[in-house]
Order: structure tokens, then sequence, then C-alpha cells
């Protein structure tokens, strides 16, 4: 009976990675195809659809946006999310929750209204859509998150890091730079890692406010509505991939935090 | 370097809910390795990070050989603070740590290198300056936040509680450590504790502190031997304290545990309260008092000496007899008090 049981919750545990993991692998798999189709039967491996994707202009243009908008976004999201958190955490002002709960707001809507806010406000600006409107979107959901990570590491018992600098003649500059960026260093990558992955592969709020320059979701979904091949798989197994790296990199850096607060 | 005098003049500290400090006034002598000494609570924390400039007083003031420090910032005070959990910077190695109040003060990479292998050696160190922060024991730790406080060649170093995370044994060498140190810089050192030996083993001068005020402060020896306030006595290692009426000769008194001679003369009638170690009753009456006959409710030997509690009715005393003593638990026994050494104290005895 119990044999039956633990049988069966693996069969379940199976069917429910089975169900989530498929799409992703026959993505993959099929991003590999010699032939023109990205359906069964697999005639690879290949990889002339890859180097078809590097041979297309327009793919490794949005690649290069995508790239920048989210290294930008992720730069800006972190840098405000720290500031906010480091503000919120230190001189505890009177809001405080107040404004903890206005800086955690975007996460609560839905990137439809953000992104069609957005577009409307620009066109009330008379602002053409843009990557820099992108960009901005992204920064505007992200910020929560980074905000999030980094106010989870900080410590107060860091704060006397903090005054002993001081206590030795350093700047608030100085202080900042040189003591608390580094102590939060890990968590502040992570929350950048997590806020370009996050912006890498978002698509609503780029469909609404992108213009002729666009990011990689928006080309391969383009591409898509022209005609299906597997090129578009090779693009999709590298936003894959590199969503993959970016989340590794975040989770490795979260746990080497977590080991340093257990060992100081 | 020479150690300064501090002044702490009427302080006052008001929290929202609470007094932390309620008119602390105080002088420490230059150079004088001072301890303030209370229980968690007792404002000792606060009148320190108000010596170090990370807290303002509500009113009073702060002088540093005259000088009004009580506005400037804790990096504008000839004063450096040694944390309790030592904050040293977990990311930079301990030469990059204890060079850090150089390199604030743009002093150059090759003199900077030198002054900090110099004060590492003086806290016998001198081989670390290489390592992490994670690589060194608690101790080493406490000794790098200590040559980094020193480096900057602080008129008035603070410390609190510097000893409150090592284990015994450790804590008894660093002790001696610090007093070494103290020696070696003439610096000024206040030092907070809630540890009474500790006090005792490091300061030419204790300031007790309880609820904000100033108890009783002085010598190790004048606290212990002659305390201001029955708290001051208990707190300060254990004591007997009783309360009595000066008999008509004027230079005993009637207590619930029999006469006690007074170590001066009074007017009779008085109300007063008495203190008396446990080390200054002694087996048999004596001419300086006697307190009749007790039962032996408990007896431990200390190796040094005899811990006895005794028991008369509702009353309870504890003695400490001298290792030849063989009184054992059960025994009735007749005490009296050495002359001279029942003090009288402010306070009630609770």
């Amino acid at each position: 009976m119990k044999l039956v049981r633990s049988g069966l919750s693996w069969v379940y545990v199976l069917l429910i990675f089975g169900f989530i993991l498929m799409p992703v692998v026959s993505l993959v798999v099929f991003s590999f195809q010699a032939t023109n189709l990205p359906v069964p039967p697999f005639t690879g491996p290949s990889l002339r659809w890859y180097e078809a994707l590097f041979a297309d202009s327009r793919m490794i243009e949005a690649l290069r946006n995508s790239i920048v908008v989210g290294v930008v976004s992720g730069f800006f999201s972190t840098a405000l999310g720290f500031l906010a958190a480091y503000g919120l955490a230190r001189y505890r002002p009177r809001g405080a929750r107040a404004i903890r709960a206005i800086v955690m707001t975007p996460l609560g809507v839905s990137y439809l209204v953000i992104g069609f806010g957005l577009s409307v406000t620009a066109n009330e600006l008379a602002l053409g859509r843009s990557l820099v409107l992108v960009t901005l979107g992204h920064i505007i959901i992200n910020l929560p998150l980074a905000f999030a990570i980094v106010l989870s590491q900080m410590r107060d018992e860091d704060e006397n890091l903090e005054k002993a600098a001081r206590d030795l003649g350093a700047g608030e500059w100085t202080v900042i730079t040189r003591v608390a960026i580094p102590v939060l260093l890990p968590g502040i990558m992570a929350a950048f890692l997590l806020s370009f992955t996050l912006s890498w592969d978002e698509f609503i709020i780029a469909f609404f406010l992108a213009d002729f320059d666009v990011t990689l979701p928006i080309e391969i979904w383009s591409q898509l509505r022209t005609g299906l091949d597997a090129k578009t798989n090779a693009a999709g197994t590298l936003v894959f991939a590199i969503s993959l790296v970016a989340l590794t990199l975040a989770y490795v850096l979260n746990r080497a935090v977590s080991q340093r607060s257990r060992r100081l | 370097m020479n150690g300064a005098e501090l002044n702490v003049v009427d302080v006052v500290k008001q929290y929202p809910d609470h007094r932390a400090l309620d008119g602390v006034s105080l002088t420490v002598e230059a150079g004088s390795y001072t301890v303030i000494l209370g229980p968690s609570g007792s404002g000792k924390t606060t009148l320190l990070a108000i010596l170090g400039g990370f807290a303002e007083p509500s009113s009073g003031h702060i002088e540093v050989d005259g000088q009004d420090v009580t506005t400037l910032t804790p990096a504008q005070r000839p004063t450096t603070t040694v944390f309790q959990d030592y904050a040293l910077f977990p990311h930079m190695t301990v030469g990059q740590n204890v060079g850090f109040g150089l390199e604030m003060k743009k002093v150059g990479k090759k003199a900077r290198v030198e002054r900090v292998r110099e004060v590492l050696e003086m806290v016998g160190l001198g081989h670390t300056a290489n390592r992490h922060i994670a690589e060194l024991s608690g101790g080493q730790r406490q000794r790098i936040a200590l040559a980094r406080a020193l480096i900057v060649e602080p008129r008035v170093l603070l410390l609190d509680e510097p000893l409150g995370a090592l284990d015994l044994k450790l804590r008894r060498q660093m002790q001696d450590e610090l007093t070494r140190i103290h020696r070696s810089v003439g610096t000024t050192f206040v030092h907070v504790t809630h540890d009474q030996e500790e006090s005792m083993s490091l300061a030419d001068n204790i300031v007790v502190l309880r609820d904000g005020r100033i108890e009783d402060m002085g010598s190790p020896e004048r606290l212990y031997l002659d305390p201001a306030t029955a708290f001051s006595a208990k707190f300060m290692g254990d004591s007997n304290v009783v309360s009595g009426t000066v008999r008509s000769d004027g230079t005993s008194a009637d207590t619930p545990w029999g006469v006690v001679a007074l170590p001066g003369s009074s007017s009779a009638g008085t109300p007063v309260t008495l203190s008396i170690r446990p080390e200054h009753l002694v087996e048999g009456s004596s001419g300086a008092g006697n307190l009749g006959e007790w039962e032996v409710m408990e007896a431990h030997f200390l190796g040094q000496k005899h811990r006895l509690i005794v028991r008369r009715g509702e009353h309870e005393l504890l003695v400490s007899l001298p290792q030849s003593s063989n009184v054992r638990q059960g025994d009735s026994i007749v005490l009296g008090v050495d002359a001279h050494m029942a003090k009288l104290v402010k306070g009630d005895p609770s």
C-alpha cells in the first residue's frame, strides 16, 4: 500500500514537471532540427537554424536592443531599489510603512495596465514610442523586486559597520561606496540579475511602448506571425539560455549572502 | 599620545517613553581607565553613545579637555568607539580594516602600511594583516577592533561591552591585554560593562549607573569597601544589607539581626541602613557586634573560603568563612561583625 502510494506520488510529480517542462524541452530540441518545420519527427541535430539566426540582422538588432534595455533598466531599478531600501532601513523616516507600500505597488499592477498607462502618458506628452520608454517601463516593474531583495539583505547589525566608518572619518559617500554597497554586493548583484532576466523576456510592456526598434521577444513574435520555422526555436532557446545563466548566478549570489550571515 | 580629560555635565537623555539618562555628571581623569558599570537598562550604553557622538543628549553637554564637543560628529571628536560586535568590515582584510582610519585621513599608502604593522604588533597580531576577518577567532577580532580604533590616536577610547561576546577564559586573558594596551598607549579608556568582576580588575575608577543616575563612583577599593548605597553594595559583589536605629550610645545600632557597631558616631534614634560583606561576618561574638546564634542552611566549600547561608526566623545572611572553618550544614553558629566593617549606606535594604 505504502509502495503504491509512493509510486503514485512519483507519477504525479513526473506529470507536473512534464507539463511544465515539455514546452521548453520541445522548444530547445527542435531548435536543433535539420529540416524546416519544428515538428516531430526530430531530424537533427543541426546548427543550421542558429546560423540562420545570427545571419538575420533584424534578430541580431533585437538581441542587442534587449541586452541594452535589460542592462540599463536592471541598473536603474537596482540603484533606485538600493537607495530606497538603504534610506528606509537606516534613516527610518516617518511613514516608512507607507513609503514601502508605495514602492511595492507596481508589483500588484498588471503589465498591461503599466504598459498601456505609459503609452497613453507618452502620447499626451507628445513623446514617441521608443526603447527609452520600454526601459522606463521595465524600471517600473523591476524596482519593487530589486527593492525587496536588497531590503531583505539589510541587517540592523550592519549599521554598526557604517557607524564605525563614520567614527573613523568617512563621509556619507564613502560610507555608501566603501561599506554599505560592498557588504550588500551579493544581494545587489542578485537584484540586478533578476531585474535583467525579467526585462530580458518581458513582452507586454515592450509591445506597447516599442516603435520600430524592438526587443527580442517582440521580434520573435512578429517572425512567428509571418511563418513557422525552427529559427524562432533557436531564438527562443537563446532567450531561455541567457535567462537560465542569469537566474543561476542570482541564486548562487543569494546563497553566498546567507552563508555570510551565518559565518559572521 | 596623551589621554584627555572627559567631563560629562548634567546630561539628560529623554526618549518618548522613558528617560535613559537623568542628570549624569562626572569627570573622567586624563589617561585613566574608567569603567561605567550598570545592569541592563541603566543607561550605560546610551551614555557611551553620547560620549562617542552617536546620540545627542536632550540637555547637558560633554567636554573633552575643557572643549565642548556636544555638537560635534563622531569623526570630529577626539574619541573612537570599539563596538560590542566589533563592527569589522567583512569585505576587507585585517590590514585594510586597521588602516581605514588613516586612509580617511589621506595618509599615504606607505606610511599607512608601516603604521598598520606597528599597531597590529602592539595587539599581538602582527602576522594577520593579509587575512580576512572571517578567518579570525572572536578574541582576535576583538584585538583587531582595538587596533583599528587606536590607529587614529584617539584621546579617549570608548569601549562598549568589549568582552561580552567572549568566553570566560578568553575574557580573563583580554582583561590583562586591555590593561597592558592601556598602559602602553596612555589614552583615556572608558569601558562600559555589566560585569562587576571585569570592572574591578580593569578600572582605576568605577562609575555605577542605575536607572539613568549615578549611584556611586570612585576607586574599586572604595566602592567595594565603603559603598555609597545599598544598590551599589549589592551590585559590586555580595552584601548583607539591613536597616536599624542608632542606639542611645550613638556608636551602635539596633537591627533585626542584633546589635551592630557603627563605623562612626551618629545621633541616637536616627534610622540607618547598614551593609556588611559576607567576609566581614565572623564566627563567635566580637567586640564590634553580636548577632547571636544562626542556623546554617547551606554550606559550600569554594577552595579559598566557605560560603554559607544562615537563617534565623525570617532573616537570612550570606557568610564567608575562612578555609580553616569546619562548619557544616545544620550546625548552629554564633556570628559577630569585624570592627568598622558594617558600613552606612543610603537607600533601602531591598
